[in-house]
């Protein structure tokens, strides 16, 4: 039942006229501050910031916004606190709502000021709410009558209406990279006072790096341009067969291509840079550690130290590579911490690990024609599904990666010195006592990382982590054990570690802290890719753990081999790329799991993630045609069933 | 006798066939005796994808059948294989054409990732040719394999009919041959339009049956028409360094969302293909050196104009193969205007037990894939119990120009026609992919937008995608489309980082805010 009938209908707009939003915004100009409009559709908008924000999450558009110009009907009334805008008649008991909280509500009787019927319009162009009263609070918009009980019976509406001033700062986010970024400039867009502290602490080999966090700086954005450059090679030797012609032996220069992604990257340090400082976030470049509730010492590059206090807190440090923890590793071994900066060619590579980030990057050191070795404790792409792991492992093995299986390190010793030098790695068994050695020009590790929580002072407030891990446990609204301190990204334990992940907690986590949004992050279904020569695109379950959660009888696999029609021309092998889906047959053979082994796996997985959100089945997949000729259509069509044993190899096309 | 068993089948013959099927189990049980009469249950004109697929369909539910396809030479004497348009002169040499060209770009980009290539690189059209020739060849005889196991006869014949239920077929020397079936399927796709008005134009010009199976280079090569087959064919002769110039008369990729149309000639004509906006070809003429000289008027000035060309490429469209099927004998109606046979939503013609499908059918999407699972479920109704009919709804599709235009579902023009501009909200992103920054390339025209309904949750009634490999990112959000998604529930899914595809769950700045849609950062 609606709280209050008398107040659904709309009002009478009178005509349909020029959308008074785009007609009078001037078009923004990149880089540059945004020209004010000067109708009454600004003075509104700067009453109601937030709710700008969801389409202005990136960018600098929205920048200074809540300090526009008010016009005259509403520049004497204060923007924070309740507002509401109705006409005279009533208001369906929202302003007595409000009195009984305690606070005074700013009203605006739209059929009693001039331009009532215009800002009516303009409230509802961007509301996309024409019925009235239409309440914001603390310039965040509620709704309606209804919604304005429903977010008082929620409690959001109490959360809203407090202000908490007694600080330094709204909140405090440790760590600049994707998500604690997302987080600060959301909240800043939600009218917060944030500060981003962020600092990078060298590696023991000295490479340290500009704002950004791991992703941009040593993650996805480096491995996937240095990936780039080797499916380039493999592309040079394609083109031949297309008929492009030239004789000599190509080589690739290490150094050509570090500059040219470390130039890249020094311009998105530079952009992250610039666009917290259009949203009037405070960055400090220090190192964050609690000292007491609600407060923590920043202590940057000369060891000066300044403290500051908020409400609240974002932990948002991230990982770092692990070390094993033996002789010589952190004199002589590099992680890829450092290789993405390395100014040398790194030469004959041991990479240690069968972590998707060693498999990446043995991948790209040897698409550069460089000799390169993995050493895997045990199975590769832990978490991954295994058949798809020992596929993407057999390609690269056939593509001149050598792996050394069931071996550790237990000694690296320095041969030489020099850019690279020599070093000698001692291994052993893991089965047995055989012991091995080999010399290298670079011992890679990639082992695993370790978050960043050991050195933060979370102990000094109460924030738990999980001993064994570091991680740190948060509950569904990413909350720590500490209320008023959440965690997002990396460092928050059992969720998935990428960084569109991070950034989407990130971003939600400040919209429920700030504006009026309950949505919580959905970590089911997280689409990923591993970019290793063939890359493989996977999202739901691996089949193993399809089978342990729903048991075998109750699923039905389908796959099948298949090759890529650029490939043919190129000579490529055939009935290497794969495709596999998992259906559980209980549940109208909605999909579970989808891998893909093939070229642009990455970009092939994403519409499935997507149509996966959204219920997908079998038979949805066999009713969708498909866009030939391209790799994405082999799940159109697929037919045979694992379980049938039949022959999934390709002859022909 | 023949005709009351034919009744008797388009009453119960669902639930009959499938009894005999499992009771017989074979093909010989499966044929009534009045039936018998007749050499195959099905008979399929063309032996493109459509027809194809229809055969081994129908073979494999144990009917007997037969596939005849017959190509009649281009008027330049180009002739190919069995495998229809899509094989032979269609997508799959396009698409590997298109990727010889791509490979020219990424030599390009090669020395900014540290590979020291010396450029330019030259490039040999005849050894492309020939590779993608031979690639096409041994498609051509993986389809004679496939359909000799499954014992599908094949005639190299052309095809006529004499009656609804017998065809005449003549071979390559002139013998004649009589094919009588229960069912008939007209699969025989479309062939290239000669503007045969145009003085020349037939003696001088080719078409995209020439193109891919050309020995020598093209040369200067003019391409006349705005469809997708003129810029893909401009895209790649450009890429792989020729001079190419597209004569458009009107507007570009009728049908496809204009605003993504006008970008992809755009990033063209930014990357060195030149183009002749409203103009039409009057006269070609061959010169004494060998070289073509076209006359061509501007359509507004009047003014004409002339230049030399090694070689012109028409590609203003495409007639159905229907004139020598003389469908007239058999009853079957095709549209006036169109010559494309007429069909209802079961791919029935005029005549009860002849089916077409494909290029060849009136108001189908002309796609391989659609051809294929129309076939397949044409055959699934007559033979195997189904009654599931094709959707033709929501059909994803991909134009493989050098930027590559990926797109499902309504335009941005028709979804504003069908739901009022005031009931639709587009969403748009400029973005830049990853690999482009190191390589210093031009990103002006990457671009998605997603067209929605206004009204929460915002059904999504179109994608289009303006990218790298935009159909592999098409294709999973097609399947999103067809499971009903909306807005909210794409904005819910997890990007894959760092791809161009996810750009598109990233899109949050909607075309009415008026908001600079450019993505910075990540």
């Amino acid at each position: 039942m609606s709280l209050c009938p008398g107040w659904a209908g709309p009002l009478t707009v009178e005509k349909p006229r020029p959308n008074p939003i785009t007609a009078a915004w001037p078009r923004p100009r990149p880089h540059g501050d945004p020209t004010p409009p000067e109708d009454l559709s600004a003075a509104v908008w700067s009453l109601v910031p937030a709710l700008y924000a969801p389409c202005a999450s990136r960018g600098w558009c929205c920048s200074g916004w809540p300090r526009l110009e008010t016009p005259e009907c509403l520049s004497t009334r204060p923007l924070l606190g309740p507002f509401l805008a109705g006409r005279a008649v009533g208001h369906g008991g929202v302003k007595e709502l409000f009195s009984s909280l305690g606070v005074e509500c700013n009203v605006l009787e739209l059929d009693q000021v001039d331009d009532g019927a215009k800002v009516q319009e303009v409230l509802s162009e961007i509301t996309n709410q024409k019925t009235v009263p239409n309440v914001f609070v603390n310039k965040v918009h509620v709704g309606g009558c209804d919604q304005t009980f429903q977010a008082y019976q929620s409690g959001l509406l109490q959360k809203l209406l407090q202000e908490d001033s007694a600080y330094d700062y709204d909140l405090i986010i440790v760590g600049g990279g994707s998500g604690g970024l997302s987080c600060a400039k959301e909240a800043a867009i939600l009218g917060k006072k944030v500060m981003v502290l962020d600092f990078v602490v060298p590696s023991p080999q000295g490479t340290s790096w500009g704002l950004g966090g791991t992703c941009v700086n040593v993650g996805c954005i480096p491995k996937k341009l240095m990936h780039q450059a080797a499916l380039l090679g493999q592309a040079l030797c394609d083109s031949r067969k297309f008929g492009w012609e030239y004789n000599q032996q190509v080589k690739h220069n290490w150094e050509t291509m570090t500059k040219a992604i470390q130039n890249h990257i020094s311009s998105l340090n530079w952009g992250y840079r610039l666009s917290l400082r259009e949203k009037a976030v405070a960055y400090v470049n220090s190192y964050g550690e609690f000292v007491e509730h609600h407060k923590i010492k920043a202590t940057n590059k000369k060891g000066q130290e300044t403290y500051y206090t908020a409400a609240q807190f974002v932990i948002a440090t991230g990982e770092r590579p692990r070390y094993l923890g033996i002789q010589g590793d952190k004199e002589y071994c590099i992680t890829s911490d450092d290789l993405f900066s390395l100014p040398y060619c790194p030469g004959k590579t041991l990479v240690v690990g069968a972590s998707y980030v060693a498999l990446e990057c043995a991948g790209f050191l040897a698409g550069f024609g460089l000799d390169v070795t993995v050493m895997v404790r045990s199975i590769l792409l832990r978490g991954f599904d295994q058949e798809m792991a020992e596929k993407v492992g057999s390609y690269m093995e056939q593509h001149g990666v050598k792996f050394l299986r069931k071996f550790i390190p237990v000694m690296i010793q320095q041969l030489e010195k020099g850019s690279p030098g020599k070093l000698k790695v001692l291994a052993k068994s893991t089965e047995g006592t055989e012991t091995i050695e080999g010399v290298y020009n670079t011992v890679l590790l990639a082992i695993g990382r370790d978050s960043c929580t050991r050195k933060m002072g979370l102990e000094k407030i109460g924030v738990k982590i999980n001993e064994k891990s570091g991680k740190i446990p948060v509950n569904d609204v990413e909350q720590t054990s500490v209320p008023y301190v959440y965690a997002v990204g990396d460092v928050s334990e059992g969720k998935p570690e990428l960084t569109p992940v991070a950034i989407q907690s990130g971003k939600l986590l400040a919209r429920r802290l700030f504006g009026a949004s309950l949505e919580k992050c959905d970590y089911i279904n997280v689409p990923t890719t591993v970019f290793t020569p063939l890359e493989y695109g996977c999202c739901g379950l691996a089949e193993e753990k399809a089978i342990e959660v729903y048991k075998k009888e109750n699923l039905e696999i389908y796959h099948t081999l298949f090759w890529p029609l650029e490939w043919t021309v190129a000579g490529r092998e055939n009935n290497t790329c794969y495709a596999k889906i998992i259906c559980n047959k209980l549940d109208h053979d909605r999909v579970i799991g989808f891998h893909i082994l093939g070229p642009n796996a990455g970009e092939v997985t994403q519409g499935f993630a997507a149509a996966m959100k959204c219920g997908l089945t079998k038979q949805l997949l066999d009713d969708t045609i498909g866009i030939h000729p391209t790799c994405g259509e082999v799940f159109t069509t697929l037919e045979i069933t694992k379980s049938s044993g039949l022959d999934i190899t390709q002859k022909g096309c | 006798m023949a005709a009351m068993a034919v009744a008797l089948r388009g009453l119960g013959g669902r639930f009959r066939w499938r009894t005999q099927a499992v009771a017989g189990g074979g093909r010989g049980a499966a044929r009534g005796a009045a039936a018998g009469q007749r050499d195959y249950d099905l008979l399929v004109i063309g032996g493109g994808s459509g027809g194809l697929a229809c055969a081994k369909e129908a073979a494999q539910l144990g009917r007997k059948v037969a596939v005849v396809d017959y190509v009649e030479p281009s008027p330049q004497g180009t002739r190919w294989g069995l495998g229809g348009t899509c094989v032979n002169v269609g997508c799959i040499p396009k698409k590997l054409m298109h990727q010889a060209a791509l490979l020219g770009g990424l030599i390009q980009d090669a020395p900014h990732y540290g590979w020291e290539v010396a450029q330019p690189v030259p490039h040999d059209w005849r050894k492309m040719a020939e590779a993608v020739q031979n690639h096409v060849k041994s498609l051509n005889w993986g389809h004679r394999v496939q359909l000799q196991d499954r014992k599908v006869k094949y005639f190299n014949i052309k095809a006529s009919f004499v009656d609804e239920h017998t065809v005449c077929g003549v071979a390559k020397g002139g013998k004649e041959i009589l094919l009588s079936a229960d069912h008939i399927i007209i699969a025989t796709g479309g062939r290239p339009r000669y503007p045969t008005h145009i003085e020349g134009a037939l003696e001088y010009g080719i078409t995209s049956d020439d193109i891919f199976w050309l020995k020598e280079s093209p040369g200067k090569t003019l391409v006349v028409g705005a469809s997708y087959v003129a810029l893909e064919c401009a895209g790649f002769l450009t890429g792989i360094g020729l001079d190419t110039t597209v004569m458009i008369r009107s507007i570009p990729l009728r049908g496809f969302d204009q605003q993504m149309s006008s970008m992809v000639i755009e990033h063209m004509a930014s990357h060195g293909t030149q183009f002749l906006r409203g103009c039409a070809p009057s006269r070609v003429r061959k010169l004494p050196d060998g070289h073509l000289q076209v006359t061509w008027e501007d359509c507004t000035t009047g003014k004409e104009d002339t230049g030399t060309f090694d070689t012109v490429l028409w590609a203003i469209g495409r007639v159905p193969d229907t004139r020598s099927l003389n469908l007239e004998k058999a009853g079957v109606d095709t549209s006036p205007d169109t010559q494309k046979i007429l069909v209802d939503s079961r791919e029935g013609t005029s005549v009860p037990h002849i089916y077409a499908i494909g290029d060849v059918v009136e108001g189908r999407p002309e796609l391989t894939p659609t051809a294929i699972m129309a076939g397949r479920l044409l055959v699934q109704r007559l033979f195997g119990g189904s009654s599931d009919l094709m959707d033709y709804d929501n059909v994803p599709t991909t134009v493989f120009t050098p930027l590559e235009y990926g797109c499902v579902g309504l335009s941005e023009e028709e979804a504003v026609a069908r739901h009022g501009q005031e009931h639709v909200e587009v969403y748009h992103a400029h973005y830049k992919p990853l690999e482009f920054t190191v390589a210093g390339r031009d990103a002006s025209q990457c671009y998605v937008k997603m067209v929605c309904l206004r009204e929460p949750p915002q059904l999504v009634l179109g994608l289009h995608f303006l990218g790298p490999n935009a159909g592999e990112v098409t294709q999973g959000f097609a399947l999103g489309i067809k499971c009903g998604a909306s807005y909210a529930q794409v904005m819910r899914t997890v990007g894959i980082h760092p791809t161009c595809s996810e750009e598109v769950v990233k899109l949050r700045i909607s075309k009415r805010s008026g908001l600079d849609p450019t993505v910075t950062g990540c």
